[in-house]
């Protein structure tokens, strides 16, 4: 484990530490502080001034709002120089202004809370904290200087006491330099939503993995029915020839008529196949009409009444398909359910669903493959899946997902 | 009965051999195109008795050839057309046979081309003005509806279905080995079990019968 912080490095391995890179790193810190600290206060000192002066004419807003935005370069000027006594990755916690132009820059920035942390934290490191880093510096240093510049016989205690503090100072330097790392952590790093930028990338690639199986889905589909299907069809014309010209009572005939029905066997299962991978309808049509296809199909009646303002997104409506799909399938494998019922219905930027059936309960949603696999491709989309079914029915299983029509 | 057909499918092996089973017998293809937009050309240049058209064709490879068909039968009211469809899929037979009151048109699975006499008759029927539903998508309906339908017997509903596919008497009592007397029989109890107006005949009582199945 190689130290990562000051103070790890400190704590790990007191003595060999002497001699590695943090306690100049350390060293380097606290003098960045006490520049950077004394200048944010020279600078907040006039701006404050010119704010409040200015405010009685409104245009001191201005200034404020300054000092504000100001407080962001500080942020990061800190941010860059914690890498000093802090090796841990440290991620930019403002967005990017939904668009172009310092007006929108100003108000994306104004309107997120690590911009007034930013300030919070530049307010204390102008107040107090360069201060400190004055004084632990002037104490680590400038005292045993002193002690050794003004020594002579009677005062060799204080030169010694000098000697041990500048013996010390890389261990008090690097302890504060620690201290005020961390705080600068706490301070600077991206919190709770502010870490949405990294998650919606994970999802951003999660919802890519979908897009892909869903394209390849596509693919598949459109290469079977371009060929296997075609060519099926054109046997099946070839054989209708051959029955116009073959007599109807030749023993022909009966071979005809087996090839024929295995045909229509090959076409059904085909068409079965290709309706999993990709219903047609659901691409012309969208959801509902493929949902009302597909329960026209099922061996079991199932009420439908879904209503959505317009088309989904395609992404959202090929998951809610094989979601309602996989759903409907358990249900006639496994719970004995007489009838079923999908109710869907959007308000309020969410999608909401729920399938009903009146089986025999006890579904145990951890148990079919399929459904966790749905379960994740719902998380994918930020949504969520939740089943009651107690022993003896009815089950339910309610769906969530945000969905917003452009 | 020769007709003079126009063909649209992209699938050229499936075109060549659309063409081949007309010629065969004795109809006419004046235009054989592959994709939606040649298809309306076509009919707009010289305006066939019937269509045969696919589903899914070129430009955009979604429901384009359903599309024009429906789009055509607006601009030239009853003229005939058949749909070929690789899928059964319900919400394009009914929004093809809402086209021009349902009159001269069908929808069939590819497939049943090889039922090469039945799918001739098929042909006349909708050339002549009548309605042709797959039994797949019949089979679909029916299941939909299946609490009115209980009031029917198992062989009423039978009955049932082949109307709605578009067969006619004759091809009924063909079909379910009766006497036409019986199959007569069997169609007045179910309309009237269904409610449904019994003056009604040929495409106007299957109409009757699939407004029932979509109600």
């Amino acid at each position: 484990m190689r130290p990562t912080t000051a103070w790890q490095a400190l704590a790990q391995r007191p003595l060999s530490f002497l001699t590695s890179s943090w306690p100049w790193r350390s060293l380097a810190y606290l003098s960045g502080g006490v520049v950077v600290g004394a200048a944010a206060a020279l600078f907040f000192a006039l701006g404050l001034a010119a704010g409040i002066a200015l405010l009685v004419v409104l245009i001191g807003v201005a200034p404020l709002a300054g000092l504000v935005l100001a407080s962001t370069v500080v942020g990061r000027v800190e941010r860059r120089r914690l890498r000093l006594v802090d090796l841990d990755p440290l991620s930019d916690p403002h967005r990017a202004p939904d668009s172009p132009g310092p007006r929108a820059w100003v108000t994306a920035r104004l309107k997120e809370q690590v911009t007034w942390r930013e300030l919070t934290f530049t307010l204390l490191s102008a107040a107090s904290l360069w201060w400190l880093d004055l004084l632990v510096l002037g104490f680590s240093f400038g005292l045993p200087a002193l002690t050794f510049a003004s020594t002579d016989g009677s005062t060799w205690p204080w030169t010694v006491f000098g000697a041990i503090v500048l013996l010390a100072s890389p261990y008090t330097v690097t302890s504060w330099a620690g201290a005020r790392g961390a705080l600068a952590r706490t301070f600077l790093v991206p919190r709770g939503k502010e870490l949405g930028e990294e998650l919606q990338e994970v999802r951003a690639s999660q919802s890519r993995l979908l897009d892909s199986f869903d394209a390849e889905r596509a693919r598949i589909e459109r290469d079977l029915h371009d060929g296997a299907q075609q060519r099926l069809v054109s046997l099946g014309m070839t054989l209708g020839m051959l029955r116009l010209e073959v007599p109807p009572n030749s023993p022909v005939t009966r071979l005809l008529s087996e090839a024929e029905d295995q045909l229509s066997t090959a076409h059904k299962e085909l068409r079965a196949l290709i309706r999993g991978l990709n219903p047609p309808v659901l691409a012309d049509h969208g959801l509902v009409a493929a949902i009302e296809d597909y329960a026209g199909r099922f061996p079991i009646p199932v009420q439908v009444d879904l209503r959505l303002p317009e088309r989904l997104s395609r992404q959202l409506e090929t998951t809610m398909y094989y979601l309602i799909n996989e759903a409907l399938t358990n249900i006639a494998r496994h719970s004995g359910a007489t009838c079923a019922q999908v109710y869907g219905r959007y308000h309020s930027d969410q999608l909401l669903l729920n399938i009903l059936d009146n089986g025999r309960g006890g579904a145990d949603p951890g148990k079919g493959t399929g459904m966790t696999g749905l379960a994740d491709r719902v998380a994918a989309l930020d949504g969520r899946i939740q089943v009651l079914s107690p022993v003896g029915g009815p089950t339910l299983l309610q769906v969530e997902v945000p969905c917003r029509f452009a | 009965m020769s007709l003079r057909l126009i063909v649209a499918e992209d699938a050229v092996l499936l075109r060549e051999g659309l063409i081949g089973l007309f010629e065969r017998v004795g109809h006419k293809v004046v235009a054989a195109v592959g994709d939606a937009e040649a298809l309306e050309k076509a009919v707009r240049a010289d305006r066939p008795d019937l269509i045969v058209t696919d589903v899914r064709m070129p430009p955009a490879l979604g429901d384009d050839g359903l599309r024009s068909a429906v789009r055509l039968r607006e601009e030239f009211p009853g003229l005939p057309v058949l749909v070929l469809s690789q899928y059964v899929e319900r919400s394009y037979a009914l929004r093809l046979l809402d086209s021009g009151g349902g009159a001269g048109v069908g929808y069939l699975l590819k497939e049943r081309v090889s039922a090469v006499t039945d799918f001739m008759a098929a042909i006349e029927r909708v050339a002549t003005g009548g309605t042709v539903v797959d039994p797949e998508v019949i089979t679909q309906l029916v299941r939909l509806h299946q609490d009115p339908l209980e009031r029917l017997s198992p062989r009423e509903r039978e009955v049932l279905a082949l109307i709605a596919e578009g067969q006619t008497n004759a091809g009924l009592a063909k079909s379910l080995f009766l006497s036409e007397a019986a199959v007569n029989k069997h169609i007045g109890n179910i309309f009237n079990k269904l409610d449904l107006p019994v003056d009604t005949d040929g495409h106007r009582r299957v109409l009757a019968v699939l407004a029932f199945l979509r109600s």
